[in-house]
């Protein structure tokens, strides 16, 4: 279970770590084979972050086995405990924090089962790569030698205790990614490369906007066996070989007749749509405090349309009916929650349905992976005994995933005459962040609102502030002001799904506050590092912000011509990793981002060049979203659906990265993977207000919004 | 019928000639390294030699291969003999979902054979067809600068 999202349940039981607290057998997080393996099975998934590996150095060091052999087994619904979704940065928290305490505890019990055996004091029985040693060094037997005693069919203990941070030598230090050798010698890993006897390739005919529905069909010829199938709007084409249903699919659209409405607000009339349409307000945070008159005042508005995940594969499923069970291999975040959707969408229970996690393309919320899980079941239904594997097309995959919603930030600040901060108050407006399935009573997923007896497309939920909130998220600034006020707006129409992106709306908070505090510091002409150093309270984040100062030489930056220096730091979700951006950027024709340096706290490390690969890709990736990313759509249809109009960073764009870890082996681990994303942002859009003078606004940061600001 | 050398091996894969280079790695001749990833030209997950240059697969059709020379990612090197560009990557750890990799380790060995010690901007221009989503372009470019470092056998 997602802890955050859903919080720790009150049930009474001794209190465990992480999600071995609602998972607690032994048995369900780890087996020993009498080969000499052992086996971990997190919940939580390989999105390209790296997680299995820092979830196999944290078993391997609690059990006292070599790294190399820990195997981990993809989460699958029949054997995997259920940790919801592996989302917000938490997978070391809820996953690796159960794993440390589950396999502290399997050592402990067998080791203890040992001293009873052979009379030797269970605290003088050492474990070396899994055989346990008597003081003298005579071995008394090993995990591998027990495999098959069944210790581990029990309840995790909450006396485990797992080693002090002192003790630890898997853990902290850089292990290489067990998923990348397939990655780069091209074997089949991902879900993609999934081929099953008899398996049949389909593809979705989709409708040619939001809304349509499916009028005539025309018959015509088919290339090869390819046939038609269809149920409701939800069109689809299905034969032997793929390409013969990717040509049926090009076919089949030409042939299909839609009614069609307008259903979206135009792109253009986006950000007056945010601030009318209906909404639900969310309260933040409020703090009342007697002000003297302000010397300085700031309102601003921060604006940014829907955003796509972008990934370079498409989204893919297989599945297969057999009459009775239906299996489904998917790349989806949450392997529970998907198949609690797919029980209502196909109404069937879920004991008759398995679903198991294959790797798919880099997946930074959620995307279409759950979505195309259903196309691929509806159409297997139709074809028992037969696999059946889709693939999106990359106009699917730009143009029908959900989105990270559009969204609209307000800000009013307050200064006395020396600069300090004396008022803030900001209120955002977007729809929900969190379209997942699982949650709801209807299913979210793409195709359950096109089918003939059609489930209505609920409304996104925004996550609770106890999960870091949505909207919400990095809304309260981290700096001391005594009069505060901080509201959030719930959007109540949603003319696309929305649903969640790395970071939420951390992106577009830290941006907004970021650019405020620039702003007074400007006009109490004081440096915006040291108007920052002073009105933050929390150490670790003056720690983080004052060595990407230092490593960015901000002290001694000079002024160029067409050239800029920003900074911007934050804590993700108020609670998570600590992050301090610099960015230096160049004005020419459009904006680049030449350098980043990106300093970082994730408390406890568990593997460092993990971790500054997913700082420095995060901060790459908010560098292309900030500079050139939106969706663009008509009042009918996103037309963005293609990369020649969804246009993402390359290579000769993307900049130098610097990236330092702050180390805190002895604090809790918060989780990487989000943590630079909103503090590059602002930091690129405070380089551009000392580059140009300008204060952007809207998202991107285009020539065209740039000359909106001027 | 579509005949070509795959990976040092004469094939015949049967396939309509219509069909794209990309259907008939993936389908017939079963390969998982060359990549869907739009159909377009546009982000180089396709890409394979042909005859030693880097294309797109995802639109060539197969019967322009016919009598020539292809090479993907699964012909560069193995896990017990690698190319000294996967070894780099490997090392370097050069790649965080990976999708985008079996394209771009194809266009920097095409590269490497051409220029063999190239510049950092001669990186970035050949790899400027691929996109990667990760951020993980800092990383690969380094690993192909390693490789050349090393030495790429001719």
């Amino acid at each position: 279970m997602n802890l955050a999202f859903k919080g720790i349940p009150e049930d009474g039981k001794p209190r465990l770590p992480g999600s071995l607290h609602v998972n607690r057998r032994l048995d369900r997080w780890l087996t020993f084979h009498a080969d000499g393996r052992v086996t971990i099975r997190p919940g939580k998934v390989e999105l390209g972050q790296g997680i299995l590996t820092a979830l196999a150095q944290i078993s391997a060091e609690e059990l006292d086995v070599a790294l190399a052999r820990i195997r981990v087994q993809a989460a699958a619904t029949p054997e995997s405990p259920d940790e919801a979704v592996t989302s917000g940065s938490l997978s070391v928290q809820e996953s690796g924090m159960a794993l440390r305490h589950a396999c502290a505890d399997a050592r402990r019990i067998f080791v203890s089962v040992v001293a009873q055996r052979t009379g030797v004091p269970a605290e003088d029985i050492a474990v070396r790569d899994g055989d346990f040693l008597a003081p003298d060094g005579r071995v008394l037997g090993s995990y591998w030698a027990m495999a098959e005693a069944e210790l581990l069919a029990t309840e995790a203990s909450p006396e485990a205790t797992p080693k002090p941070a002192a003790d630890r030598q898997v853990v902290g230090r850089s292990a290489p990614r067990l998923d990348l050798p397939d990655k780069v010698f091209g074997a089949a890993r991902y879900v993609h490369d999934l081929r099953l006897p008899g398996m049949l390739h389909a593809r979705v005919v989709r409708p040619p906007s939001r809304g349509a529905v499916l009028g005539e069909l025309r018959d015509g010829p088919l290339p090869g066996d390819a046939r038609v199938h269809r149920d409701g709007s939800f069109l689809a084409v299905v034969a032997a070989q793929e390409h013969h249903a990717e040509q049926a699919a090009e076919r089949v659209a030409r042939r299909a007749g839609w009614d069609e409405r307008d259903t979206l607000p135009d792109d253009a009339a986006l950000e007056s749509w945010l601030r009318s349409a209906p909404s639900e307000p969310i309260e933040v945070a409020s703090r009342e405090a007697e002000t003297p008159a302000p010397a300085h005042r700031i309102k601003a508005s921060f604006y940014r349309p829907f955003l796509a995940h972008a990934s370079i594969g498409t989204s893919c499923a297989v599945a297969r009916w057999d009459g009775a069970t239906m299996e489904i291999w998917t790349h989806s975040q949450g392997i529970f929650n998907l198949r609690a959707d797919l029980t209502k969408a196909l109404r069937l229970p879920a004991e008759a349905i398995v679903v198991r996690h294959m790797e798919g393309a880099g997946c930074y919320g959620h995307n279409g992976a759950d979505d195309v899980a259903l196309d691929a079941a509806l159409v297997a239904r139709a074809n028992p005994g037969h696999p059946v594997r889709i693939l999106w097309s990359r106009a699917e995959e730009l143009g029908w995933s959900p989105f990270s919603p559009a969204m609209l930030v307000e800000v009013e600040a307050e200064a006395d005459a020396g600069g300090t901060l004396q008022r803030w108050s900001q209120q955002g407006w977007s729809n929900g962040h969190s379209g997942r399935p699982g949650r709801g009573k209807d299913p979210t997923l793409l195709a359950a609102s096109m089918l003939a007896e059609p489930f209505p497309v609920p409304l996104s939920i925004n996550p609770p502030a106890a999960g870091g909130g949505g909207i919400q998220r990095n809304a309260v600034p981290p700096y001391r002001v005594p009069a505060l006020d901080v509201r959030a707006h719930r959007l109540l129409e949603m003319p696309v799904r929305a649903s969640a992106l790395r970071g939420l709306g951390a992106l577009v908070n830290v941006w907004a506050i970021e650019s405020v505090m620039d702003e007074i510091a400007t006009l109490a002409a004081e440096d915006p590092l040291a108007h920052r150093l002073r009105h933050l309270d929390d150490a670790r984040a003056r720690d983080v912000l004052s060595e990407a100062a230092r490593m960015a030489g901000w002290a001694t930056r000079e002024k160029q011509e067409g050239r800029g220096f920003g900074l911007a730091v934050s804590r993700y979700k108020g609670t998570g990793a600590y992050c301090a951006a610099v960015a230096e950027i160049e004005a020419a024709e459009r904006i680049f981002c030449r350098r980043l340096w990106l300093a970082c706290d994730v408390g406890e490390a568990i593997n460092p060049d993990g971790i500054a690969n997913q700082v420095e890709g995060g901060a790459i990736q908010a560098t292309s979203m900030c500079l050139m990313e939106a969706v663009r759509h008509d009042t009918r249809t996103v037309t963005s659906d293609a990369w020649e109009r969804y246009p993402i960073l390359r290579f000769s764009e993307v900049p130098q990265v610097e990236v330092t870890m702050v180390s805190r082996p002895e604090a809790p681990p918060l989780g990487a993977g989000e943590c630079s994303l909103g503090p590059t942002i602002a930091a690129i859009a405070n380089a551009i207000a000392d580059a140009l003078g300008v204060r952007v606004r809207h998202w991107p940061f285009t020539p065209d919004n740039l000359s909106r600001a001027m | 019928m579509v005949r070509f050398e795959l990976n040092g091996a004469a094939v015949a894969p049967e396939i309509e000639e219509d069909a794209t280079l990309l259907a008939a790695l993936r389908g017939p001749l079963g390969l998982s390294g060359p990549r869907f990833g739009c159909g377009a030209e546009q982000c180089g997950a396709c890409v394979v030699l042909l005859d030693g240059a880097p294309v797109f697969a995802c639109t060539l059709p197969a019967a322009a291969a016919t009598g020539r020379r292809v090479e993907t990612v699964e012909g560069l090197g193995t896990p017990e003999a690698p190319h000294p560009l996967q070894r780099a990557f490997l090392e370097l750890q050069a790649g965080q979902c990976g999708f985008c990799l079996s394209g771009i380790l194809m266009a920097a060995a095409a590269l490497l054979h051409r220029v063999p010690r190239p510049s950092e901007a001669q990186v970035r221009e050949a790899l400027d067809p691929h996109l990667c989503r990760c951020g993980a372009h800092n990383r690969i470019i380094r690993a192909v600068l390693r490789a050349a470092e090393e030495g790429v056998a001719a």
